[in-house]
This record gives structure tokens, C-alpha cells and sequence, in this order.
């Protein structure tokens, strides 16, 4: 695997540009924290959206809490319009398995009956595990499963992605013997 | 040689809820940050999440207690839990079953998870001791030792109102000694950094030594509630009262029942609180309970949402 990675921003742009045509008077955006409401967040100023903006914490939707336990860092999920007959925007950095937009879908369904969901990411790294699939997308490139795709922002506001090795949190906390 | 925390499993994490007392800062911090996503909950049109599906809470109340039971009842339904209330004064127990035969029967039916309210201080802790490594076990109060989720509700209700911990003047007023509500409530205060922690009451209904809590006792209303930020008033447990600690409801009320004018030597925008059930004119006016400064209510509604992170936390650490 090669370790140069696409600028970010390049790929921002690209998906601002597949996005601007799909955005309608009922089009509501609600981005999956924590990169994806970064990008959300910036999409809608860009898109110039003036409905106001939904963002979703997916912890208490996930499907390994059996494995894992609750996240330590769970904020309060924010959907500030009806949902009902709605056209959501679900807007995500990085697509892998399909499993995170399951439980946004899931959570989304909580809130109402929207009239559709579409999917937008900055990434889509293959190695899905469901059947789910972007409408929009920055780019497809494969990353090996040993490695966790992560995106960054800046203070000024610029996104960045990097690789880290997997992290296994809970083998972590385990303390010394 | 260091002594197991019994609420912690081998990684050091909450396995059980017992008592405040011991739990870190970071703990009493991640149980209150995670209530705060419960609390929106309420304004869905579905006001559960899936996080204890298929999972069993069985609510064992030894002692009689609508609203901690009920709340509790709530917070495991909107978690999606299957709650099975048992009225233990009205079952075996009555007929002889001991302690931890009742745990074990329940725990062949497949329990997840115990609520536990027992007159006797420290019930919840043998149970905790004796389950399996895959159950957790709450203690919704145990005799005068502790109240956890009572307390850590307090908490989070001042946290609410005050934001932050470091500046406050709390003050616990009333019956001390028969209150396991207080004593959880001030271990949370001083291990969230509360820097004055005051009890005022009469010497009777005070525990000898409550000093050693870090506190600061007061014997006057006026001089305890002086510029305070949160009055916290205690029930006088008139059931749990034997002897002469008192000469009367009536008497008490003159001295340490907490009435506008005495409120009025706390800070402008104090808050006051209380566990409930009041007894109205023993230890607190009307004026007072239904006026400006009381978050009575509001502590029932948040206690859903703490009672829910701490179920969310326990039923992951497994």
C-alpha cells in the first residue's frame, strides 16, 4: 500500500461539486459524528442550505456492544427539523463496512418516516460488510484492514486524512498484569 | 496488598453500581456526560434505543418505593430491556427463601442485570459478590449506607443548573443520620471538587464524626445556608426514626424546615432540591417547593436519564 494518500480537500471539492445539483427545498443534511458533521457541517455552509443542520452520535445504535461497550465519549445526537417525508442527506468521511449507516439509518427511523436517505462520503474504502452503497463519493481507493483511515481538521478548518494502525480500545484499558 | 473495588471488574470497569464512595472523578464524569444524550430522548417519536435488547432487568424492591422503581422501570424500557418488577415483601422471601436462593432462581430465568432496594445496609454488595461474572447488580438504596443513582441524579441536576463543580456552596440540610441519599450525595460532591460541603441539622439526626465526610456542620439554618448555591433537604424519615430524636414534626419544622425567609440568606440564584416524597411543613415550606428556586420535578425527569447511563455502562462492561 502506498502511503500517499489524496488531498482532502481535493476530494471535498469534488463531492461539493457532485452534491450541488441534488440539493432540494426538502433536502435536509445530517452528518455522523465525528468527521462526518465536520463535513456536514461545512457542505451546508457551502451549499448554502438554510434548513438547519442534523447531526447524529450512532453509539447507542451500534451493533458490537456486545464487544465493546458503550463508546466513553457519547454525545447527544441533534435533529432539529421533522424527519417525516423528508429527503436526508446522510453525510459520512469515510465508508468501510456499511455497519456505521445501518445504525444512522436506524437511528434516523427513531426520529420519523423520511421520504428517502441518500449517502454521501469523502471516502469510500471498499470492504463492505452490507449492503449499502454511496450516492456520492470523493473517491474509491482500497485500504488494507490492518489500517484505519482517519480524517483530520485543521483550525483553520482544512481536512486532512491519514492511516493509523487498528485500534483495539478495549485491549488498551486492559491494565499491566 | 490492594483491596479489589467490588464494583470493578478486572479491567477496571464498572461491572456494578453499589456506592459513590470510591468511584474516580472520571467515572461520576463519563456516568453524568452520558445522561446528557439520554435526556433529547424524550422529544422523539420513538423514545427508546436498542442498546439492552433482549437483555432482562429484574427490579428487586425488598423495600417499598414507587418512584425509584418506577423510574427505574422507565429508564430500562426506553433502553429496550425487558423489566420484570418483583414484589419480594409479597413472595418467597416471605415464606423463607433466603437472600441469595432468590438470586440464584432468578438468575436460572436468565437475568441480565439486578435493581436491588434491601433494608439491610450492604444486601446489594452480598449479591454482587455471589452472581456470576456476566450479571451487574444496582443498588437502588441499601439500608442508611448508599443511594448511588439517587446521588448521582443530584449531581447531575446541579451540573445542569451551575455547570461547574469548583466554585459551589452546597448545603445538605436535615435528617444526615438515617439518610443514605445524603451520603452518597456528599461523596459525589467532594469527589467532583465541591469546595464547601455543608450539613446542617440538629445534633440528634446528625451521624457522630460526619466531619471526617469533609463537611462542615452547622447546627443553624442562618449561618448554614448563607450565601449557598444549592440546598439540597433531606426527607425526615419519620419510619425510620426510633426513640425520642425528636420532640416533634412541628418543632422541627420552627428550626430546620426550610421556609422563603430562611431561603432567603442563600445566594439570589440558589437552587433547592430534594429526593422525595416531601413531607410539606416538616422539612420544607409549599412556598418553597413549588416557588422559583426548586428543581424538584426536573431532578424525577433527569433521574431517567442517569438511571439509563448507568444501566447503558454497566450492561457494556462485560
Amino acid at each position: 500500500m502506498s502511503t500517499a494518500l489524496p488531498d482532502a480537500e481535493a476530494l471535498y471539492a469534488e463531492l461539493l461539486c457532485q452534491l450541488k445539483p441534488r440539493i432540494g427545498a426538502d433536502t435536509r443534511l445530517v452528518g455522523i459524528m465525528t468527521g462526518g458533521a465536520w463535513l456536514a457541517e461545512r457542505l451546508h455552509r457551502d451549499l448554502g442550505i438554510s434548513a438547519p443542520l442534523g447531526v447524529l452520535d450512532i453509539s447507542f445504535y451500534r451493533d458490537d456492544f456486545d464487544q465493546t461497550g458503550l463508546s466513553r465519549n457519547v454525545k447527544p445526537s441533534s435533529i432539529p427539523f421533522d424527519v417525516q417525508g423528508r429527503r436526508l442527506l446522510l453525510v459520512d468521511d469515510v465508508l468501510y463496512t456499511g455497519r456505521t449507516v445501518r445504525a444512522a439509518m436506524n437511528e434516523l427511523f427513531d426520529y420519523g418516516r423520511p421520504a428517502c436517505i441518500e449517502l454521501a462520503v469523502l471516502v469510500d474504502r471498499g470492504g463492505r460488510e452490507l449492503p449499502i452503497a454511496a450516492q456520492c463519493c470523493g473517491a474509491s481507493f482500497e485500504v488494507p484492514a490492518d489500517q484505519v483511515l482517519v480524517l483530520d481538521r485543521k483550525d483553520t478548518g482544512t481536512f486532512s486524512l491519514s492511516l493509523s494502525a487498528t485500534h483495539r480500545e478495549r485491549a488498551n484499558a486492559r491494565p499491566e498484569p | 496488598m490492594i483491596l479489589k473495588n467490588p464494583q470493578l471488574n478486572d479491567r477496571g470497569e464498572l461491572q456494578h453500581l453499589l456506592s459513590i464512595e470510591g468511584l474516580p472523578r472520571e467515572t461520576l464524569q463519563h456516568i453524568l456526560a452520558t445522561a446528557d444524550s439520554f435526556i433529547g430522548l424524550t422529544e422523539r417519536e420513538v423514545k427508546k434505543v436498542p442498546l439492552l435488547r433482549g437483555k432482562s432487568v429484574f427490579n428487586l424492591f425488598f423495600e417499598n418505593s414507587t418512584r425509584t422503581r418506577t423510574t427505574f422501570e422507565i429508564a430500562a424500557k426506553r433502553l429496550s430491556a425487558d423489566v420484570i418488577n418483583l414484589n419480594i415483601s409479597t413472595s418467597s422471601t416471605a415464606k423463607g427463601e433466603s437472600l441469595l436462593d432468590t438470586i440464584d432462581n432468578l438468575a436460572a430465568m436468565h437475568a441480565d442485570m439486578f435493581v436491588v432496594r434491601h433494608a439491610s445496609s450492604g444486601a446489594p454488595y452480598l449479591i454482587a459478590r455471589h452472581v456470576a461474572s456476566h450479571l451487574h447488580v444496582v443498588n437502588a438504596g441499601d439500608g442508611r449506607h448508599a443511594h448511588p443513582t439517587q446521588g448521582l441524579l443530584d449531581l447531575y441536576t446541579i451540573r445542569h443548573y451551575k455547570k461547574d463543580f469548583s466554585r459551589l456552596s452546597v448545603a445538605v440540610v436535615g435528617d444526615i443520620l438515617h439518610s443514605r441519599v445524603a451520603r452518597s450525595f456528599i461523596h459525589g460532591l467532594t469527589t467532583l471538587g465541591v469546595p464547601d460541603v455543608r450539613v446542617i441539622g440538629p445534633r440528634t439526626l446528625l451521624p457522630a464524626g460526619v466531619e471526617q465526610l469533609g463537611v462542615k456542620v452547622y447546627h443553624d439554618m442562618a449561618q448554614g445556608l448563607s450565601g449557598c448555591d444549592v440546598v439540597a433537604m433531606l426527607r425526615l424519615q419519620n419510619e425510620r426514626m426510633n426513640g425520642a430524636l425528636l420532640p416533634s414534626a412541628q418543632e422541627f419544622f420552627k428550626s430546620y424546615g426550610l421556609t422563603p425567609e430562611k431561603l432567603a440568606r442563600a445566594k439570589p440564584n440558589c437552587i433547592v432540591m430534594h429526593p422525595g416524597p416531601m413531607n410539606r411543613g416538616v422539612e420544607i415550606d409549599s412556598a418553597v417547593a413549588d416557588g422559583p428556586h426548586s428543581v424538584i420535578l426536573p431532578q424525577v425527569t433527569f433521574g431517567i436519564a442517569v438511571r439509563m447511563a448507568v444501566m447503558s455502562i454497566l450492561a457494556g462492561n462485560n
